[in-house]
């Protein structure tokens, strides 16, 4: 009995230590000695996919719902806030990302509405039609893009009352702090009554019907609050990150990356978002670092890129031989073995 | 303790990333390249990038640099793609003696257009770009060198005038523009609809969507039209299906006028017969015979140092225009370092460079390039330069000079230029420049 209390102790002891570790370095120690580089070309556009990620994971890994638009709706937030801060330049800037992110609650709870009927890979191939409406429309029609001849538009600058974030700490701030409080508020939610409803009709639909979830009302929740989420992050990945948005970035290409990004990550865990964003972001530019350290002289870039494609390849389905549940449940066994590797040697 | 062990090597890798690219060098110039030599546009990234380090390669081994300054170069591979470019932007940025930035992407481009001009370095785009650039009392950092889209539809309609007998034979006639679905190739949309009202020809324009592998539609609706001139205003795969589906519906190819995203080998070969005859615009020639491609093959690849591994794409469209950016790159250079010093300049002063690169028929040929292009004339305002544009009749093996040189229309094309460029500036707080002297920043 006492080592169970013992052990749970030593449980949320170094939880809390990591959390606290990773706030103080995320927001003290990076932009202090981080170069531009690593805030500017890697944790921004690392936070946005991960936001991203988060978003697809709430209704992919936990309410079970598999959509392959998500680059859509990170269109849709990334437009709907430039027109936002165009149109009605009074609003905040803050405001506008919230604006943002219903305006693609609403779109996905468009494209949502199949999920009523369809499941599975019939309700995936349906999402493409969100994919593809949303990047026809952008192009199609000039008022979006504030008939710019070539339909691509200049990010306006991050500003929060009478402070602007121009340099690249302060983007990569700004982003932190926007992730931070979306995925705070995610998880406050997960373990709410409307979580448990999403983790209900994922696990069986009809069980959840019987014992009284809303199940349609669930799924298209489920969707709007995916899409305000990925919404979001796509004003970080064009406002903060690229600085310009063109409808051609968001092609069905993205939409994949961020779909691995959780199936990598893992399903249904939030910090499966990050840990697999952070393999998809991170991990190639380590590598093509490497490569380009090790080999560059030898090979040209384009020789390069191919091997490194084929190493991310052969890692991916390594992983998912050796964990198909992704990274962190990896990471987890991981840990729980060193726990028990170091309470022996704490008991001995 | 394995937590802190694990942040300890995070931050040592994440100071690595940061310093690995501070080391300090005498006199060399740094090219940052952004190239691509994967993906769906390898063919124009290895062509135009090789062509471009072969001529850097030329320079430092004839010369020993540009009055022994050194000319050195990095590769970050974008696969055409605008987060690669930002993310390659972002690691080489802080490279010594960093000279100008040669994307050869739209899209990569206007994502750089605020940083390059934080930064005070040139962004060149050389034939392509956003045309209101051109206007260097807006933009100081961005050069659409030789031509942009809009004096690029002037030259296009101008050659169809030349062959119907004078700008008032194209009354009447009618042209259709098939355009590549993405915002390079909608920028030319409302200088058609212009030039259409001023000369009087009827026009249609007809989008292909993304890849554009399946025009079937397309060309049927332009066979009922009776087109009289089809404009290709195509990019890859899109070029030689337009090119075949044409042969298909029985349009000839030699009324087909491709643009300069659309006059490469690469785009005639695989439309094999279907490709005989077809026209398209160029600012640079191909083929091998100008004294500095016969450099570049005896001095370079003679060293075992070409860029190229098919030997056989030297002299050609993609290979040509990396060379000719090269020399419009290195001249630069060579004008800035005449009034700052022979010795590694800072991206303002290769800026400087750029806004007096006046190359004329008799510089170019002292260059070994006559024929490869015509001139330029770049000034403080006019960031284009006025290149002449020449056309190309494909004839089954080789490209084929068809036309003179042929001046486009800029006088009619500059107040449009200026008017999409003062609304950039209004829109972002620029102010603008009104002579050469003038301070540049935001």
């Amino acid at each position: 009995m006492t080592t169970i209390i013992s052990s749970k102790r030593s449980f949320f002891f170094p939880e809390i230590v990591a959390t606290c570790l990773i706030a103080v370095v995320a927001i003290g120690a990076v932009p202090l000695v981080g170069s531009d580089y690593l805030m500017d070309a890697v944790l921004t556009p690392f936070l946005a996919l991960a936001l991203a990620a988060v978003g697809l994971n709430l209704l992919t890994g936990y309410a079970g719902q598999v959509s392959l638009g998500s680059a859509a709706f990170l269109a849709v937030g990334a437009y709907a806030a430039y027109n936002f801060s165009l149109r009605l330049p009074a609003l905040p800037l803050l405001l506008d990302l919230v604006l943002a992110g219903t305006i693609a609650a609403a779109v996905g709870i468009m494209f949502g509405l199949p999920s009523l009927r369809l499941r599975g890979f019939y309700l995936a191939v349906s999402t493409l039609a969100a994919q593809f409406f949303v990047q026809w429309a952008l192009t199609k029609f000039g008022w979006f893009s504030n008939d710019n001849p070539s339909g691509v538009i200049d990010a306006p600058v991050l500003r929060i009352g009478s402070v602007t974030f121009t340099s690249a700490a302060g983007r990569y701030l700004f982003s932190l702090g926007v992730v931070t409080v979306a995925t705070l508020l995610t998880l406050r939610l997960l373990r709410s009554q409307t979580g448990r409803n999403f983790i209900a009709v994922r696990d069986h639909e009809v069980a959840a019907k019987v014992i009284g979830v809303p199940v349609l009302r669930t799924k298209l929740l489920a969707f709007g609050l995916s899409s305000f989420l990925i919404g979001v992050a796509g004003v970080l990945w064009a406002f903060a990150y690229l600085r310009t948005v063109e409808p051609a970035g968001f092609n069905l290409d993205r939409s994949f990356q961020i779909l691995f990004i959780i199936i990598i990550g893992g399903l249904a865990s939030l910090r499966g978002a990050f840990v697999g964003a952070a393999f998809i972001v991170v991990f190639p530019l380590l590598l093509s670092r490497v490569g380009a350290a090790l080999l560059g002289s030898l090979f040209d870039s384009g020789v390069l890129e191919m091997s490194q494609r084929i190493v991310i390849g052969t890692l991916i389905i390594t992983f998912l031989i050796a964990e198909p549940r992704g990274l962190i449940a990896l990471w987890d066994r991981g840990w729980a073995r060193l726990r028990a590797a170091s309470g022996k040697a704490i008991e001995t | 303790m394995t937590v802190f062990r694990r942040m300890k090597i995070a931050l040592g890798a994440a100071l690595a990333l940061g310093l690995a690219g501070t080391v300090a060098q005498a006199d060399e110039q740094f090219f940052p390249l952004q190239s691509y030599r994967v993906g769906p546009y390898a063919a124009g990234g290895t062509g135009f990038f090789g062509g471009f380090i072969d001529y850097l390669n030329l320079i430092n081994i004839r010369d020993g640099g540009v009055n022994g300054v050194k000319l050195t170069w990095d590769e970050g591979e974008t696969q055409y793609e605008v987060e690669r470019g930002v993310e390659v932007y972002e690691r080489l940025k802080n490279r010594p003696g960093v000279a100008a930035w040669n994307p050869l992407s739209v899209g990569i481009a206007y994502a750089m257009i605020d940083r390059i001009t934080k930064d005070k370095v040139p962004l060149i785009t050389i034939n392509h770009g956003r045309t209101d650039s051109t206007d260097g009392r807006v933009f100081p950092y961005v050069f659409p060198l030789l031509l942009n889209p809009y004096s690029e539809t002037s030259g296009i309609v101008n050659y169809i005038a030349s062959r119907e007998g004078g700008p008032d034979k194209l009354k009447g006639k009618k042209i259709i523009v098939l355009y590549h679905g993405s915002p390079y190739g909608k920028e030319t949309i409302p200088i058609y609809k212009l030039l259409a009202d001023k000369y009087g020809f009827e026009l249609e324009q007809i989008e292909v969507p993304h890849p554009g592998n399946e025009q079937q539609s397309q060309w049927l609706s332009i066979r009922r039209a009776k087109a009289d001139y089809v404009v290709l205003r195509g990019w890859g795969v899109m070029n030689p299906v337009a090119l075949k589906t044409a042969q298909k519906v029985g349009f000839p190819a030699d009324h087909i006028i491709g643009n300069v995203w659309s006059n490469s080998e690469e785009d005639v070969i695989p439309a094999g017969d279907a490709a005989k005859g077809y026209v398209a615009i160029t600012t640079q020639a191909s083929g091998a015979e100008y004294p500095v491609l016969q450099e570049v093959i005896k001095t370079v690849y003679g060293a075992g140092k070409g860029n190229l591994d098919d030997k056989k794409r030297i002299g050609s469209v993609y290979h040509n225009l990396g060379i000719v950016n090269g020399i419009l790159n290195v001249e630069a250079i060579r004008i800035a370092q005449e009034k700052f010093g022979k010795r590694t300049l800072t991206g303002d002063e290769v800026r400087w460079g750029f806004e007096h690169l006046q190359l004329d028929p008799a510089r170019v040929e002292a260059l070994g390039a006559k024929g490869l292009f015509h001139s330029i004339n770049v000034t403080w305002d006019n960031h284009e330069g006025d290149g002449r544009v020449t056309f190309q009749q494909w004839d089954g093996a080789k490209w084929k000079v068809v036309s003179d040189w042929i001046a486009p229309d800029w006088a009619a094309l500059r107040p449009i230029i200026e008017k999409s460029a003062a609304a950039y500036a209004q829109e972002h707080g620029i102010k603008i420049r009104t002579s050469g002297d003038d301070p540049v920043g935001q």
